[in-house]
């Protein structure tokens, strides 16, 4: 039509376009070539840094210029002057910037950035950190500035008071960013530390921060700020339930410190003249210095741990060699040293008795409400309110349930188990995906909850039928224990850890999906055990049990190993010591 | 072009330089359609327009003076057999009317006359024509003569409704009476000498006549010397004649307004871009973005009970804000992510108010007050299915390039007809200013308009005509309803109403309706949006007439406002203000006229917030006409156009703005807003980026390959 403006066909661009490139290509190609020629002949001049810039500039991930400017750059900090070397490096910078506009995420322009930062004789840190709030303006969740920010604010000592202002600024413009959070959890036992509160030696253990100041504190933060914590990070989570950043920083902040390294019980038994240690958390005896001194004398012993499986674990036993307590009119005094962490624990073995033992009950130590119990109740009872608030908002947001529930554990574990229970069941609906989780986490919770009322009644019977057990945990609170009911679960394996309860008699597991008994190992006082209606498929998954020297029953009935031709001759030649066997 | 002869022949002819003239313009242009775009008036975009202070002060002054009978030119003398005339009406002042202006702030700097520091705060109106009132009396006083007359006769004289017109003269006599309280300050004006007041500014400023109309000040309020006391105290400062470092202490002085007057585009309409609304899809597509620049608004408030609140609308809002409960905060983002999509419950409520459906939700008074007035901002009767549209609307919009739905154009709302403009000169359109058409020449056996007479007698021939709604005489309008107008007031203050950290907050404040008197929208604008001097604000006020503008605003303003009404007010000092009525385009029906087929009426700004009813006059118009073409294609890139030496070729260049972007997709989406990297209140690199292109004021032929622009700035400062 008459007046049109005319405009080229795409044809015509394309190709346009396809010559411009190549074009490009070819001038990129020659340029590197060159780069590369002159690093092999160690030319350290100007005008490699000016080629190497332009390529850089067009494609900033291209390591190996990098390293051929570092190269130059050190051979001209050797040539010049300073004040010339500020300036190159000056320049360096701003090109730098030039590259990060391009790709604001290019690993290569933030690590010779760092590189430049460091060597530059007078750094502007000012300037740099400036650099990192605009390029976070623009991308909060650039994970490479957010380190290279560290350093510059390591470097040029900004207050934590300003730092934790930057946060708030960050959190108040997006909550999403767990940089942020993260970055605030460092930042507030520097600015608002706990007081010291010697009242529990639990609750005390140093460990250093690590920003700015070198000081050695608790990671702990002050209950007063800790109010404005919960209030702010409660806002983000009414605002916006499903985000996980700020339930994580929740979670950080109801969470206590960790628990002291202890040896929490000393167990000796005369009949096989063994000693076994249970550890707050696993070590390894082997190498940590473990001292057994019995009746004033050290002695030369061999730990072990309860599975050859483990190089860590929270249960080590040894043998002393044969004689050494079985005299059973004496009295013997045990003591285990921990020369590491300067602790111990005594135990004696009394005239007349088989064994003794000397430990922290888990309702001493308070060791289930360990998660979120440094808090005090009130507020934690507080925080409790809020959420079920939340819940009653949003009755299918699985954050908010996992909180509810892990608050109410920190609270009353038996107390709440109804509520925690169906606050369960409602997470494995609307969380399907994660269903395993939940249902491992409860048999986490209903264990300690079974651990907690055997120890309230002092006896050593564990008995935790029919309630829906997917995994066992805990068991070496449970090296005392003589007699275990697990039956109508749904176990599907007596992992190695079950070979922590080495007091142990009877076995109950029947009605369970046991396929895999690896953990029925070397159990000295096992006499019965009872697996109807598992699934125990072959002979050789028995086998462990041939380890266990005092087995003398073992109910197999409803296995699909009972179907196996010569069953019963088999069993015989694999375990000589069962007189009763079921199949 | 003053002398040229036009060419005589094209396509289209387009009379008025308002949005929906220019986008159809543009339109017509792009698709090689050839336009002659006139505006009688000396400036562009017609009530769309945006001055600086002084430009207004002359604006204003055209408004008052008395429209000049313009003779009628015979051009009978140019028709041809089966040809006939159709006069065009050449007044353009009917569609806007009642334009009073006050100002209270004093007239000069406060450098002289320390000793009338004390009588101010004992001023009073009575004592005022005293010898010490000197001062307080130029304000008032100084040249009313010319505009007296003009506010009160105003009101009634074109209010063509009688049910209107009816409340508009009861009211002003029950107020403090304008027209006699204009009075004593001229008999005391007559002792100090209105020139002595007024040479500094006759200094500053070249056009002496210009600065005199602050004339329509017929400050009708007695108290008026109260407005003094601030300014007083500081008035023992030595002479500095510096603005800026007085202006944190000083009061700003009318003198410093004018002459910081350039630094001032105030919009004659007032409207925000909806960022997903017609306009900025327009703007977008068209590629016409590429000759403005946007700024965010920053924030949403409201009035209510007195107080200005934010209003928390999106997600980073509700985690700050300090009104709501927790409780609240997460209601309200629930109801705001569950009314995305329309449910059962909601169609339930079809047909019943919106207000019914909210109070349903059980969302407390809080919630449910931003959600009608500020979110929706619908009334109270608004039906549900509507209400949830405009609150649908107003979530889309979120985020696409702020934390609130709005952009607003740098240097004012006038930019946007004239990008059009630009456009359409780009292609080839011509545009002459101060030169109008007298009438249409009707060809009598097909009913059509075959050509127009210009201004000069110049018989111009063309296909189509769209004309401005002012340019046809009411006898030749469908008129179904009566006009309708809107109450417009400008203010200039000296703060925010609602302070913070940041001065540069762009702000959207919804009055619900008090009193049964209709909602109002106020648009806060700061220096950053380049249309006020640093340390002012510019304050839009808009809502339905029911009165005049005056009758309709100015209690809000004194509510929320410091003004000598309410000279203990703490909120910021009114220093400068303006009330005017101008007819809502809304009105204005597409067909129906007593007009040839091919003339096509387009109508000035309506009352609602958006440019929706612009944009879509302007489509109707151009597809009406051209029902095969697209409208408003994307522009080429410069270097994709072929030079052959005479198509619009020379125009081209000025189009050099290097937005390369259109194949890459994410520039497809760019809206040019001004320094995205200070604000930071862009949302990073997605496709919506916001990049710093140039402005339509720069020449901008940034030819580098485009895409490295667009890249966040990240350049050392």
């Amino acid at each position: 039509m008459h007046g049109r403006v005319k405009v080229k066909s795409t044809a015509q661009q394309e190709e346009e376009k396809r010559k411009e490139r190549e074009k490009k290509l070819k001038i990129y190609v020659a340029a590197r070539d060159a780069c590369f020629s002159k690093r092999k002949e160690g030319i350290f001049d100007d005008e490699a840094l000016q080629i190497s810039q332009q390529l850089l500039s067009s494609n900033p991930d291209f390591a190996t210029l990098w390293n051929y400017r570092r190269e130059i750059l050190m051979h001209l900090e050797t040539v010049k002057e300073e004040d010339e070397v500020q300036k190159i490096y000056v320049a360096e910078l701003s090109f730098l910037e030039s590259c990060l506009k391009v790709n604001p995420k290019s690993y290569g322009s933030w690590h010779h950035r760092w590189w430049v930062s460091t060597r530059l004789p007078k750094p502007d840190w000012a300037r740099e950190l400036n650099l990192c709030d605009r390029c976070l303006s623009l991308d909060d969740r650039n994970f490479h500035c957010w380190d290279y920010r560290r350093m510059v604010v390591m470097m040029s000592g900004v207050p934590v008071d300003q730092e934790l202002a930057f946060t708030d600024r960050l959190i108040g413009s997006n909550f999403s960013n767990y940089s942020s959070w993260h970055y605030r959890s460092t930042l507030l036992p520097l600015l608002h530390p706990e007081s010291p509160e010697p009242t529990s030696p639990c609750h005390k253990p140093p460990q250093s921060s690590t920003p700015p100041s070198p000081q050695i504190l608790s990671h702990r933060v002050c209950e007063e700020q800790l109010l404005k914590e919960y209030e702010l990070v409660q806002n983000a989570f009414f605002t916006d339930p499903n985000d996980q950043s700020a339930w994580f920083y929740y979670r950080w902040l109801l969470g206590r410190a960790e628990r002291e390294e202890m040896i929490s019980c000393v167990y000796v038994c005369r009949d096989e003249e063994r000693v076994a240690v249970a550890f707050s958390g696993p070590v390894n005896a082997q190498a940590c210095g473990l001292l057994l001194v019995l009746d004033g004398l050290p002695q030369r012993v061999e730990w072990r741990s309860v599975h050859p499986r483990f190089k860590h674990s929270p249960v080590w036993i040894c043998d002393f060699p044969p004689g050494t307590i079985s005299d059973i009119p004496n009295e013997h005094n045990l003591t285990v040293h921990w020369t590491e962490k300067p602790t111990h624990r005594d135990c004696a073995l009394y005239t007349g008795r088989s064994e003794s033992w000397c430990r922290d009950s888990a309702t001493d130590q308070e060791l289930f409400r360990s998660e979120l119990s440094v808090e005090k109740t009130s507020v934690l009872q507080s925080e409790l309110q809020s959420c079920n608030q939340l819940q009653e908002l949003e009755p299918l947001n699985k954050w908010c349930l996992l909180t509810i529930i892990l608050l109410m554990r920190a609270l009353d574990p038996l107390g709440y188990e109804k509520e925690t229970l169906a606050h369960f069941q409602t997470l494995k609906e609307v969380d399907s995906m994660r269903s395993a989780y939940y249902s491992d986490l409860c048999s986490k919770f209903m264990i300690e909850n079974t651990i907690l009322k055997m120890e309230y009644a002092e006896v050593r019977v564990f008995s935790i039928s029919d309630k829906n057990l997917t995994t066992l945990c805990h068991l070496d609170q449970l090296l005392l224990v003589t007699h275990i009911n697990l039956s109508s679960n749904q176990l599907q394996r007596l992992p190695p850890q079950f070979a922590m309860l080495q007091c142990l008699e009877v076995l109950e597991a029947d009605n369970n999906s046991i396929e895999n008994l690896e953990g029925v190992y070397h159990l000295p006082k096992l006499e019965e055990i009872i697996l109807k209606n598992n699934k125990i498929s072959s002979l050789s998954d028995l086998q462990p049990l041939a380890s266990c020297p005092k087995l003398k029953r073992l109910d197999l009935r409803g296995n699909p190993v009972t179907q196996t031709a010569d069953v019963e001759s088999k069993l015989a030649e694999l375990l000589p010591s069962v007189t009763d066997l079921l199949l | 072009m003053a002398t040229e002869e036009l060419p005589s022949e094209f396509d289209v002819v387009i009379l008025g330089t308002g949005l929906a003239e220019s986008v159809a313009a543009a339109a017509f242009s792009r698709v090689g359609q050839k336009v002659l775009h006139l505006d009688r008036r000396s400036y562009y975009a017609a009530n769309w327009a945006s001055f600086t202070f002084n430009a207004l002060l002359t604006w204003i002054q055209q408004q008052q003076e008395e429209p000049q009978p313009q003779e009628v030119q015979d051009w009978s003398s140019l028709l041809e057999e089966g040809e006939e005339l159709i006069y065009l009406s050449q007044s353009n002042s009917a569609s806007i009317r009642n334009v009073q202006v006050f100002c209270f702030t004093s007239e000069e700097d406060e450098e002289e006359a320390p000793d009338t520091t004390e009588e101010e705060d004992s001023a009073d109106p009575q004592v005022e024509t005293e010898e010490e009132a000197e001062e307080a009396s130029h304000k008032e006083g100084e040249e009313p003569e010319p505009p007296q007359p003009l506010p009160p006769p105003a009101q009634n004289q074109s209010e063509p409704e009688p049910p209107q017109t009816l409340p508009p003269p009861s009211q002003s006599q029950s107020e403090p009476e304008p027209p006699q309280t204009l009075l004593p300050p001229a008999q005391s004006q007559s002792e100090p000498e209105p020139p002595q007041t007024l040479p500094p500014p006759a200094q500053s400023e070249p056009e002496p006549p210009q600065t005199l109309p602050p004339p329509a000040q017929n400050q009708s309020e007695p108290e008026s010397p109260q407005t003094l006391p601030p300014p007083a105290q500081n008035q023992s400062e030595p002479p500095q004649t510096l603005p800026p470092p007085a202006q944190s202490k000083k009061k700003i002085s009318y003198a410093h307004l004018v002459r910081e007057g350039r630094r001032f585009n105030i919009d004659l309409v007032s409207k925000l871009m909806f960022s997903r609304g017609s306009l900025v899809d327009l703007l977008i597509k068209s590629n016409v973005s590429r000759y403005a620049e946007f700024k965010n608004v920053t924030r949403i408030l409201t009035y209510r009970q007195g107080r200005v609140e934010q209003v928390p609308c999106s997600r980073s809002d509700v985690f700050a804000s300090r009104q709501l409960s927790v409780v609240e905060k997460r209601k309200l983002m629930r109801f705001l992510t569950s009314c995305a999509e329309e449910t059962e419950e909601q169609r339930a409520y079809n047909g019943r108010p919106y207000l019914e459906f909210l109070s349903d939700q059980k969302l407390g008074d809080n919630l449910q007050h931003f959600l009608l007035h500020s979110i929706a901002m619908v009334t109270e009767a608004t039906p549900t299915e509507q209400g949830l549209a405009a609150t649908r609307h107003f979530l889309r919009c979120l985020g696409r390039y702020g934390n609130t739905p709005f952009l607003f154009p740098v240097y004012g709302l006038g930019e946007i007809p004239q990008c059009f403009c630009r456009m359409c000169a780009v292609f080839g359109g011509i545009y002459c200013l101060r030169h109008s058409v007298s009438c249409l020449l009707l060809d009598t056996h097909s009913n059509r308009c075959k050509a127009v007479i210009d201004s000069r007698g110049q018989r111009i021939s063309c296909s189509h005509v769209v004309l401005e709604e002012g340019f046809v005489g009411a006898e030749r309008k469908r008129s179904s309803t009566p006009p309708r107008f809107l109450s417009r007031a400008v203010l200039i203050t000296d703060g925010s109403i609602l302070p913070t950290d940041s001065e540069q907050q762009v702000s959207l404040v919804t009055v619900p309706p008090a009193a049964g008197g209709p909602a109002v929208k106020m648009v806060e604008l700061s220096p950053s949006t380049m249309t006020c001097s640093a340390g002012t604000y510019l304050v839009h006020l808009t809502c339905p007439s029911v009165g005049s503008a005056h009758q309709d605003l100015s209690p809000l303003v004194t509510s929320m406002f410091r003004t000598p009404e309410s000279p203990d007010h703490d909120g910021p000092s009114v220093l400068w203000c303006l009330f005017f009525n101008m007819a809502d385009g809304s009105g204005v029906e597409a067909e129906g006229h007593d007009l040839p087929e091919n003339v096509h009426l387009s109508s000035g700004p309506d009352a609602e917030l958006g440019h929706e009813h612009a944009v879509r006059q302007a489509e109707s118009i151009f597809q009406k006409i051209l029902p095969e073409e697209e409208f408003c294609p994307p522009a080429p890139n410069p270097e994709d156009i072929i030079y052959d030496g005479d198509t619009g070729d020379t125009e081209g260049d000025t189009v050099n703005t290097g937005d390369t972007g259109d194949t890459d997709g994410d520039t497809g989406d760019t809206v040019n807003t001004g320094d995205t990297v200070n604000t930071g209140d862009t949302d990073g690199d997605t496709g919506d980026t916001v990049n710093t292109g140039d402005t339509m004021n720069t020449d901008g032929d940034k030819t580098s390959p485009g895409e490295e622009e667009e890249r966040q700035a990240v350049s050392e400062e």
